[in-house]
């Protein structure tokens, strides 16, 4: 079944497009969220295809997924933290430390 | 003679004193001190010549003698340049005359700039001047001369330019700086050529006859001229310019911008005699060189004749004594020109220029000083703002009154006895330049006693307030130099200075004497019978002349040649082209080479964004380019 | 007939995934991109139900829609207006994304398509039961991953304490 493979690729392509031409922070972790599922799928896909007696792939992804989580938790709250200071959350804008 | 680095040294450090802690001085501790210290180097001065001339005389002249001398730049076993301090008659004769004046001037700037914005700057600058000028009388070296003549080209450059808010003050200073610069680096030429044919620096040797610069140079000519006349040339087109001999005399009429006494100090008695000095200093080299005698012979008459006819027209008095400084100088000038041997008669026209050297340091400074104090009264320096002026000013009128008298040539003032030697050496030499000169001796007269009527008698002018006689501190100066004025004449100076330093005794030369006195006398009355009461005489003589007058008036245009030479020609085909290649080619070179890197890390710049999403992007191209690779062409 | 249904679904899902991963990085406001991962996300959850790992299908219900997604649609909400379109993306930026993943795609999937590694079956193991999930879980042995679980219990709560550090109104 290698169209899950396929599929995935495309999400994860998908994610990248999304990360590299959106303004909106909140969109670009959108995106990253996808990359992240894609790559789970592959895990999942992989395991269940050519290792089934083994569950290396199932507590990979199990753990990417709350590691995902944990992830997703800071990454907003660091946003909701920009949003305060500088009142939007474009990634342009945000350069104070940059210069 | 020990004691005489103090001299050096002393205004030096009263330089350094005033100029860095001046401005925390008020302004009478300045003066005070700067006063003071002039006075006690002038003492000393004093105790070096009397002891220099109490020594015994070896072989009949006064030894040479270098108290201090170090080496202090050795470049190869020849060229290294030294400082010390030499003492030989005339050094020692101008300490004489450079502290005297220098001390009444500096007491006489006490009144006269007194409550002048920079009274402590001034202090500084005049300490400066006499220190420069006094290094560079006493120099042993024609390296350590030519140092200290850049210093007081500078330190007069500073006075000229002391009320520096003025733009005319400005323009003359940058002028006369300009100008000695110019012939400056004809003296550097020379001192060049000097050195490099006789190995040597030192004046002691130079003048020694031990090297002898014809012998070197002998048989290389340039320019169908022997480089030995060439050398001794261009020496004395440095003395021209710090001297002001035609065509080089144009920055001196401007230097009057400075304040009065500094005119006196400076552009009267001590630094315009430099070039004569320096002449004097390497007079037994000139005398092998006898073309270049005749050169600066010509010069100089030239140069007196041309000035002694504008001094007769022009208007601001200050203007009238400049010129008058020139034609004197150019007076010493021709007496050494047409001095053609070290001992016996040939050799008079040198002590005699020595002997004008001193008198009219004292008698130029003497109506300088008092013209300042006429300035002072008035405060103007337009002749026909004055006038009538001996009742209010009689101190004045007295001291300046004898310096006029001393300047035509009438005994028993001083500058009887030394133009009646130049006189005398003139007609030696041939009768044509000894006519020249009685002539331009007579002009002297008559434009000295224009100028004393005009200020003195004639009609009064209106003066907004009652002119009053200038200070004590203005007017003691102007009686010391007057009492020296009066008696100067009977030094018997050609027992002390002479070519060779023999002793020569003063004969005068009655015949040479009455003329010039007879010229004098009639140049006198012309003058008492045009300017003493006030009538339209002058007037119509000048409308008579006119043309004449008016060439005179405007200095024969000479400063709009050296306008046209610099604006039209060097500026328009010489400087501009290159201004526009400087500009275009070599600035265009640099430019482009600016543009090219700016431009160049302008673009590169987007590289370096700072956006992680471009880096995304380029990360992940790369990446895939990778990956192709990889997979597909290995 | 069970075979046909399994593609059936199949298709059913990657349709939803592809489909609604390109309008979540298009879609120009920010809820419905949510909204679209959300599909997206179910969808992978019906993937994990198909190759029998049914506690993975329910943890990426629950983890990923119920928690992240909840927690993506609160920032939303607090930091852009209701109907608010993001600006237009610029052209060249919007190129030079295409390029990076449509080559990116093209080099994958072509590799993918020219290799055949894949069984097209997998062994119908059934699904695996609660207990060796859970004593794989919390076993020390090899293969077994009590390690890892702790270490990310661990990071779970430096990330909550963090969370609140980042967060909190000073």
């Amino acid at each position: 079944m290698i169209y899950y493979v396929v599929v995935s690729t495309l999400m994860f392509f998908a994610g990248v497009y999304g990360f590299v031409t959106r303004h909106n922070l909140l969109a670009i972790l959108i995106s990253l969220e996808l990359m992240l599922n894609a790559v789970d799928i592959n895990f999942v896909v992989f395991n269940r295809y050519l290792f089934p007696g083994q569950l290396e792939g199932f507590f990979f992804t199990l753990f990417a997924v709350a590691i995902a989580a944990a992830e997703t938790a800071i990454a907003i709250a660091i946003i909701i933290n920009i949003y305060r200071n500088i009142r939007n959350i474009n990634v342009d804008n945000v350069d104070k430390m940059k210069y | 003679m020990e004691y005489s680095y103090i001299i050096l040294l002393l205004p030096m450090l009263m330089f350094i004193t005033l100029g860095l802690c001046g401005h925390k001085m008020s302004h009478r501790t300045a003066g005070l001190l700067g006063t003071s210290g002039l006075f006690i180097i002038t003492i000393l001065s004093y105790i070096v010549a009397a002891q220099y001339f109490m020594q015994p005389r070896v072989d009949g002249i006064y030894p040479t003698v270098t108290p201090y001398h170090f080496e202090w730049l050795r470049f190869t076993e020849w060229l290294h340049i030294d400082l010390g301090i030499m003492l030989d008659p005339i050094s020692v004769m101008m300490l004489v005359v450079i502290t005297t004046v220098s001390s009444m001037v500096h007491l006489y700037s006490l009144g006269y700039m007194h409550g002048e914005v920079g009274f402590q700057r001034y202090y500084a600058f005049l300490s400066l001047f006499t220190f420069s000028m006094l290094g560079l009388v006493v120099a042993t070296n024609i390296f350590q001369m030519y140092i200290f003549w850049e210093l007081v080209g500078v330190s007069s450059y500073l006075l000229i330019g002391f009320y520096y808010t003025r733009q005319s003050a400005v323009a003359a200073s940058k002028k006369a700086f300009i100008v000695t610069r110019f012939a400056d680096l004809g003296f550097l030429l020379g001192i060049l050529l000097l050195s490099y044919y006789t190995k040597t620096f030192d004046f002691a040797t130079l003048t020694s006859g031990d090297v002898s610069l014809v012998g070197t140079t002998e048989g290389k000519t340039f320019l169908g001229i022997s480089v030995a006349s060439w050398a001794m040339a261009l020496v004395f087109m440095g003395g021209a310019g710090k001297s002001a001999m035609f065509p080089l005399h144009i920055w001196l009429p401007d230097a009057m911008e400075g304040p009065t006494p500094v005119s006196a100090l400076i552009h009267a008695a001590t630094m315009v005699v430099a070039g004569v000095f320096l002449v004097a200093r390497l007079f037994p080299v000139y005398v092998t060189t006898p073309e270049v005698l005749t050169f600066i012979t010509v010069i100089g008459a030239v140069t007196a004749l041309y000035a002694a006819v504008v001094a007769c027209v022009q208007t601001d008095i200050k203007r009238v004594l400049a010129f008058s400084t020139i034609s004197q100088i150019a007076f010493m000038m021709v007496a050494l020109g047409v001095t053609t041997e070290m001992n016996g008669h040939g050799a008079l026209g040198y002590m005699a220029s020595m002997f004008h050297l001193f008198t009219h340091a004292m008698f130029k400074a003497l109506l300088f000083l008092g013209a300042g104090a006429i300035i002072h009264a008035v405060h103007s320096n337009e002749m026909s703002e004055m006038g009538g002026l001996r009742k209010y000013m009689p101190i004045t009128h007295i001291t300046f009154l004898i310096a006029c008298l001393a300047i035509a040539g009438i005994p028993p003032f001083s500058g009887f006895f030394s133009k009646d030697e130049i006189l005398a050496a003139a007609f030696e030499k041939s009768a044509f330049w000894g006519v020249w000169m009685s002539l331009v001796a007579g002009l002297t007269a008559f434009y000295m006693f224009r100028l004393y009527f005009n200020i003195f008698w004639g009609k009064e002018a209106h003066h907004e307030h009652t002119p009053h006689e200038a200070p004590k501190t203005m007017s003691i100066p102007l009686v010391f130099l007057a009492l020296v004025t009066c008696f100067a004449g009977f030094i018997p100076f050609g027992h002390f200075v002479t070519a060779s330093g023999l002793s020569y005794t003063i004969h005068l030369n009655w015949t040479v004497a009455a003329t010039s006195i007879c010229i004098a006398v009639v140049a006198i009355a012309l003058a008492t019978w045009l300017y003493m009461k006030p009538n339209d005489k002058p007037a119509r003589m000048a409308e008579s002349l006119s043309s004449l007058h008016r060439w005179a008036y405007h200095r024969f245009y000479i400063d709009e040649v050296y306008m046209f030479v610099t604006h039209k020609i060097i500026f328009r085909y010489i400087s501009t082209p290159i201004a526009w290649f400087d500009r275009h080619v070599v600035d265009g070179t640099m430019n482009l080479m600016a543009t090219l890197t700016q431009s160049a890390s302008y673009h590169i710049r987007g590289l370096q964004s700072g956006r992680l999403q471009s880096y995304a992007v380029v990360f992940l191209l790369g990446a895939m380019i990778i990956a192709a690779i990889v997979l597909y062409c290995i | 007939m069970e075979q046909v249904a399994n593609q059936v679904i199949f298709f059913l899902l990657s349709a939803i995934i592809v489909v609604c991963s390109i309008m979540a990085v298009t879609s120009r406001r920010i809820l419905r991109a949510a909204t679209y991962l959300l599909f997206v996300l179910f969808a992978t959850a019906g993937y994990y139900f198909q190759l029998d790992y049914h506690f993975l299908g329910a943890v990426q219900v629950t983890i990923y829609a119920g928690g992240i997604l909840v927690l993506f649609v609160f920032a939303i909400l607090l930091t852009s207006k209701l109907g608010e379109k993001s600006d237009r993306i610029s052209s060249r930026k919007r190129a030079w994304g295409l390029l990076a993943a449509v080559l990116g795609a093209a080099i994958c999937g072509y590799t993918l398509l020219t290799h055949d590694f894949f069984p097209s079956q997998f062994a119908q193991g059934g699904e695996l039961d609660m207990k060796t999930v859970g004593h794989a879980l919390m076993g020390m042995d090899k293969y077994q991953y009590l390690l890892p679980f702790e270490a990310i219990s661990v990071l779970l709560l430096a990330c909550i304490i963090g969370g609140i550090m980042i967060a909190r109104k000073r």
